[in-house]
C-alpha cells in the first residue's frame, strides 16, 4: 500500500512540472498563431492604428510577454482565469456551467459505451469466428470508422424527423426553466417544479447525443475487450481451469474477466479522458452547451484567456485520468506492482 | 419499453403545461452581452437592442427610413450642427430582481446613454468597455455636447455637420438604457458589469435569463409603450448547426430560423408548414484588387479580370439564386443607387485584348484569398476561388488560392499583404456613406477597412462632400457620380447582393424581415 502512495506522489511531483511547462505551451501557442481579439473584434471593419493600440491596451496585450505570462501563472495559481475577451464574463463562472454538461453527456456516453462494448466484446470473444464474432466486430470497425458529424446527422434525421421520438437537440425542453443547483440537468431538473416531467425532458435530450458520442469509445472497448479475453483464455491457467472441470460461464466471468480487466479499465479510463475535455462535433451539432464548443469558438475568436484556461483544464483532466487508471489498475494487478 | 412510456408521458406533460403563447427563434449563434452599447455582432444585437432595447429614432420596419421611437419628433438647426428631440412621456422601463423603476423613461436617461460611451470618464461609464460601435461610428469624434433642457427634451450638439447622424442614432448601440439602474449598480455596490448579464431596457420583451449557449428567454413587457406584445413568452435557441436548425423547423421545435443555407432553399419551399420570407439584403460580396500592388495597379488589369469573370454564373453556383449580379458597391434598394452605370460584359476576347495591352500577353501569376467564414454575402468563398480560377485560366492567369483562418485573415489583409481578395460588407445604417466611405474611402485605408488600398482624391472629394449636405438629393447626386468613378476605376469587382433569407413556421403571422437583419418579434403572432 505504501508504495502505491509513493507512486502516486511521485506522479504529481511529475504533473505539477509538466504543468508549467503545458502551461507555457498553452499561453505562447495561442500567441504564435497571427490575430488577436482585437482583429476579432473590429472583423470585416478597419481601426486606426490609436484605436488597435487603445484596445491592446484594454486587453492588456500591450505588455511584454514575459509580463503577461508573469499575471497568468500567478492569477492561475489562486483559480482566477481572468475575464473572456468576447463575453466580458469570468472564466470561471463560464467554466462553471458548461463543465457539468460536458460531464453528464460524457457519463453517460461512457456508461452505454462500456456495458455494451464490454456484453459485445465477451461475446464476440466466446463464439469466436461465429456469426456473433463477425457481427460484433463489423458494429465496431462501422463504429469506428463513421464521420461521427454524419453518424449524428443521420441519427437525427431518423430517430427525430422521421419516428419523432427523441428531440433534435438541447439540453432540456424550453417549456421547463431549471434553475441552476449542480450544473447536472438530471438533478437539477429533479429539483426543479414539475420536477419529473423536467427530468423526462432532459434524460430524452440526453439520449440521442450519448448515443452518437459513445460510439467511438464502443468500438474501441469492443475491440479491446473481445482481444483480451483471446489472449487470457490461451493462458495456462485457463487450460488448468478447464481441466479441473470448471463450466465456461465459471471461467469467463471468476477467471478470464479478472485478468483481462485491467486492460479494458485502461481503455475506458482513457476514453474518459477524451470525453471530459469535450466532444466539439456532438457538441455543436447537438446545441450541447460544453467545454468542446466553447474551446473551439473561443480559438476562433482568439479568445486569450478562456484557450489558456481550456487547454489548462483539459491537460488537468487528461494526467488526472491517466494517475487514476494507473493506480486502479496497479491495485487490480499484483503483477504490475511487483514489476516497480 | 421505458424509452416508449417516457415519450409518451413527456408529450403529455408538455403539451398541458404549455398552453400560453410561446415562440421560440433558433439562431446560429451565443449572444455574447446583452448591453448593445457594447455588442457588435448580429446575434447578440438581435438577443439585446432589438428585443429588449428602444432608441430615439428607429428604422420603418422593413425599410431603411428612419422613423420616432422614443423621441416624438426632433427639429435640426440651419447650420446642421444642433439636433433637439422632444421625447415621450410615456415610456417605463423594466423591472427586474434587483431594480424596480421609481420614474418613467426621461432626458436624463438619454443624456447618461451617450455621455457614457462618449467619455470614459463618466462615472456611469463602464470601466474597460470600449463602446467598439460608438467608436467605430466616430460618434465620439462627431458629437460636441448632448444636453437635457427640460425632462423632456434633449439636445444634440455636433462638431461638424454629419448627415447620416439621424440614421446612425437609429443603430442598436445608440439603444437608450435606464440611468437610474445604472445608479443604483454602482450604489448596492453590484457594478455596471451587470449591465451586461441583467439588462433593462424599454422594449417590447423583458428579459429572464440566460443559460449559456443554450438559450435566451423573455417574457412580453405588459407596459410597452406601443402596447403588449402578443407572444407570452419569447425563447432564443442557439443551435450552430444549420441542418440541425432545419430539422428542428421540421419537428416545430422551432418557429422561426436564422441563416438557412442557400443549398437548402429548394427543399425548404417543398416542405409543407414551413414558409420562406425573404427580401434584398443590405449587403455586397465582392473581390478587392489591391491597387498598391503590381500588377492590379495597372486599370487595364484589373479591367481585364472584370471582363474575364462570368459574375452570373456565381449567382447560380454560390447562391443557387439567392443573388444578383452586382455592378456598383452598393445595393440597388440603397437610396442613391446609380442605376445608368453599365456593367463591364463577360468576354474573354476583350479581357485578352487588355492583357496584352498591359504587356501580360501570356498572363501572369497571382494569388487570390478566400473568404474563410460563411458570410450572406458569399457563403462559399474557396468555391467561388475555385470559379474563378478557372475563369481566369481561360484568359491565361494562373491563380493560387490562398485562406487562412478568420482572425489571421482579416489581419494579414488590414496590413495589406494580399493581392487579389474576397470580401464583403452587411451595411450598419443604410446609409450610403456606410459603404462608400467606410470600404473605399482615403481614411480606410489606413484603417484598414478599405482592402483594395485604393486612394482616388476625386472619389475621396465626393463623398466627403456628401457628408455634409443637407439634402438628400444633393446627397444622392454626389455618391451617384462616385459610383460612376468606381465603375472607371474598378478597385474591385462587385460580385453580389444577396438576398436575406429566414424560415418561418405557417403558424407564425406578423412576421416582417428586415434588410439588416434584425429580429423583431414586437408585432408578431402565432397560433
Amino acid at each position: 500500500m505504501n508504495s502505491l502512495k509513493v507512486s502516486i506522489l511521485n506522479k504529481l511531483v511529475r504533473i505539477l512540472i509538466s504543468f508549467f511547462f503545458i502551461s507555457l505551451v498553452s499561453f505562447m501557442i495561442i500567441r504564435l498563431i497571427p490575430g488577436d481579439p482585437v482583429t476579432h473584434i473590429l472583423g470585416e471593419r478597419g481601426a486606426t492604428e490609436e484605436r488597435m493600440q487603445e484596445l491592446k491596451k484594454l486587453y492588456g496585450l500591450d505588455q511584454s510577454l514575459l509580463k503577461q505570462f508573469q499575471i497568468f501563472v500567478s492569477q492561475a495559481a489562486v483559480g482566477n482565469f481572468g475575464e473572456s475577451t468576447v463575453s466580458h464574463q469570468s472564466v470561471m463562472s463560464e467554466f462553471k456551467v458548461l463543465l457539468p454538461a460536458t460531464i453528464e453527456l460524457a457519463m453517460l456516453s461512457l456508461i452505454w459505451a462500456s456495458v455494451a462494448g464490454v456484453l459485445l466484446g465477451i461475446l464476440a470473444a466466446v463464439k469466436r469466428n461465429s456469426l456473433w464474432d463477425y457481427s460484433a466486430i463489423s458494429i465496431s470497425t462501422i463504429g469506428f470508422a463513421m464521420p461521427i458529424f454524419w453518424w449524428a446527422l443521420l441519427c437525427i434525421f431518423f430517430f427525430s424527423v422521421q419516428l419523432q421520438w427523441l428531440p433534435v437537440s438541447g439540453r432540456i425542453g424550453f417549456e421547463f426553466e431549471v434553475p441552476y443547483v449542480t450544473g447536472f440537468f438530471l438533478i437539477d431538473s429533479l429539483l426543479s417544479e414539475n420536477s419529473w416531467a423536467a427530468f423526462l425532458s432532459a434524460l430524452r435530450h440526453l439520449i440521442l447525443p450519448a448515443f452518437v458520442l459513445g460510439t467511438i469509445p464502443l468500438a474501441m472497448i469492443t475491440r479491446i475487450t473481445r482481444s483480451a479475453f483471446i489472449d487470457v483464455e490461451k493462458e495456462d491457467f485457463i487450460r488448468t481451469a478447464k481441466a479441473k472441470g470448471l463450466n465456461q460461464s465459471q471461467i469467463i466471468f471468476k477467471h478470464v474477466m479478472k485478468n483481462a480487466m485491467p486492460q479494458i479499465l485502461t481503455t475506458i479510463g482513457l476514453s474518459l479522458g477524451q470525453l471530459l475535455t469535450g466532444a466539439i462535433i456532438t457538441e455543436t451539432l447537438f446545441s450541447w452547451p460544453g467545454i468542446g464548443r466553447w474551446l473551439i469558438k473561443s480559438i476562433e475568436a482568439r479568445d486569450y484567456p478562456v484557450v489558456q484556461a481550456g487547454l489548462f483544464y483539459s491537460m488537468l483532466i487528461i494526467a488526472l485520468t491517466n494517475v487514476v487508471v494507473d493506480a486502479g489498475i496497479e491495485k487490480l494487478n499484483p503483477r504490475m506492482r511487483a514489476a516497480k | 419499453m421505458f424509452l416508449r412510456q417516457a415519450v409518451i408521458l413527456t408529450l403529455f406533460i408538455s403539451s398541458t403545461a404549455f398552453a400560453a403563447k410561446n415562440l421560440i427563434y433558433c439562431m446560429e449563434g451565443s449572444p455574447s452581452t446583452f448591453n448593445p452599447q457594447l455588442a457588435s455582432d448580429s446575434v447578440s444585437l438581435n438577443s439585446s437592442s432589438q428585443a429588449i432595447f428602444n432608441r430615439l429614432v428607429e428604422f420603418k420596419k422593413g425599410s431603411t427610413e428612419v422613423i420616432p421611437s422614443l423621441a416624438k419628433s426632433w427639429t435640426v438647426a440651419k447650420n446642421r450642427k444642433t439636433y433637439t428631440f422632444k421625447l415621450r412621456d410615456d415610456v417605463t422601463f423594466h423591472s427586474n430582481d434587483i431594480f424596480k423603476p421609481s420614474r418613467k423613461f426621461n432626458a436624463d436617461d438619454v443624456v447618461y446613454t451617450f455621455k457614457s460611451q462618449m467619455d470614459a470618464k463618466h462615472p456611469l461609464s463602464i470601466p474597460a468597455a470600449n463602446y467598439e460601435y460608438f467608436k467605430a461610428m466616430e460618434l465620439d469624434q462627431i458629437i460636441a455636447d448632448v444636453k437635457k433642457t427640460d425632462d423632456y427634451t434633449v439636445v444634440f450638439e455636433l462638431k461638424k455637420p454629419e448627415a447620416p447622424f439621424l440614421a446612425n442614432l437609429a443603430m442598436d448601440f445608440a439603444s437608450i438604457l435606464s440611468e437610474e439602474y445604472a445608479q443604483n449598480l454602482v450604489k448596492s455596490g453590484k457594478g455596471l458589469k451587470m449591465l451586461e448579464t441583467n439588462p433593462i431596457g424599454t422594449g417590447p420583451f423583458v428579459f429572464k435569463s440566460y443559460q449559456k449557449d443554450s438559450a435566451v428567454r423573455y417574457t412580453a413587457f405588459d407596459q410597452y409603450y406601443k402596447g403588449k406584445p402578443k407572444i407570452e413568452q419569447l425563447v432564443f435557441v442557439i443551435t450552430t448547426d444549420s441542418t440541425v436548425r432545419l430539422q428542428k423547423m421540421k419537428t416545430g421545435e422551432c418557429h422561426v430560423m436564422s441563416e438557412p443555407q442557400p443549398q437548402d432553399i429548394e427543399s425548404i419551399q417543398k416542405t409543407a408548414g414551413l414558409k420562406l420570407v425573404s427580401t434584398e439584403g443590405l449587403n455586397v460580396g465582392y473581390v478587392a484588387f489591391n491597387t498598391s500592388k503590381k500588377p492590379f495597379d495597372n486599370l487595364k488589369v484589373r479591367t481585364a479580370i472584370t471582363h474575364a469573370l462570368n459574375k452570373k454564373s456565381y449567382i447560380d453556383a454560390i447562391y443557387k439564386g439567392q443573388g444578383t449580379v452586382a455592378k456598383n458597391p452598393i445595393p440597388p434598394t440603397m437610396w442613391s443607387y446609380n442605376n445608368s452605370t453599365a456593367d463591364d460584359e463577360y468576354s474573354i476576347e476583350k479581357a485578352k485584348q487588355l492583357l496584352k495591352e498591359a504587356g501580360f500577353e501570356n498572363g501572369f501569376e497571382t494569388e487570390l484569398w478566400t473568404l474563410p467564414v460563411s458570410r450572406p454575402y458569399m457563403p462559399n468563398g474557396k468555391k467561388l476561388g475555385e470559379l474563378m480560377q478557372a475563369d481566369l485560366a481561360k484568359v491565361g492567369i494562373k491563380v493560387k488560392l490562398q485562406t487562412f483562418d478568420w482572425p489571421t485573415y482579416l489581419e494579414k489583409s488590414k496590413k495589406g499583404e494580399h493581392a487579389f481578395i474576397q470580401f464583403g460588407w452587411t451595411g450598419d445604417n443604410g446609409d450610403p456613406d456606410n459603404f462608400l466611405n467606410v470600404l473605399l474611402g482615403c481614411s480606410a485605408v489606413k484603417a484598414g477597412s478599405n482592402y483594395a488600398r485604393w486612394c482616388q482624391p476625386e472619389f475621396n472629394a465626393l463623398i466627403q462632400k456628401a457628408k455634409e449636405e443637407p439634402t438628400q438629393a444633393k446627397r444622392s447626386d454626389l455618391y451617384e457620380k462616385a459610383q460612376v468613378i468606381f465603375k472607371k476605376e474598378k478597385p474591385w469587382v462587385a460580385v453580389a447582393h444577396s438576398r436575406q433569407n429566414k424560415v418561418i413556421s405557417d403558424k407564425v403571422t406578423g412576421y416582417t424581415i428586415d434588410p439588416f437583419g434584425h429580429e423583431q418579434f414586437e408585432s408578431v403572432d402565432i397560433k
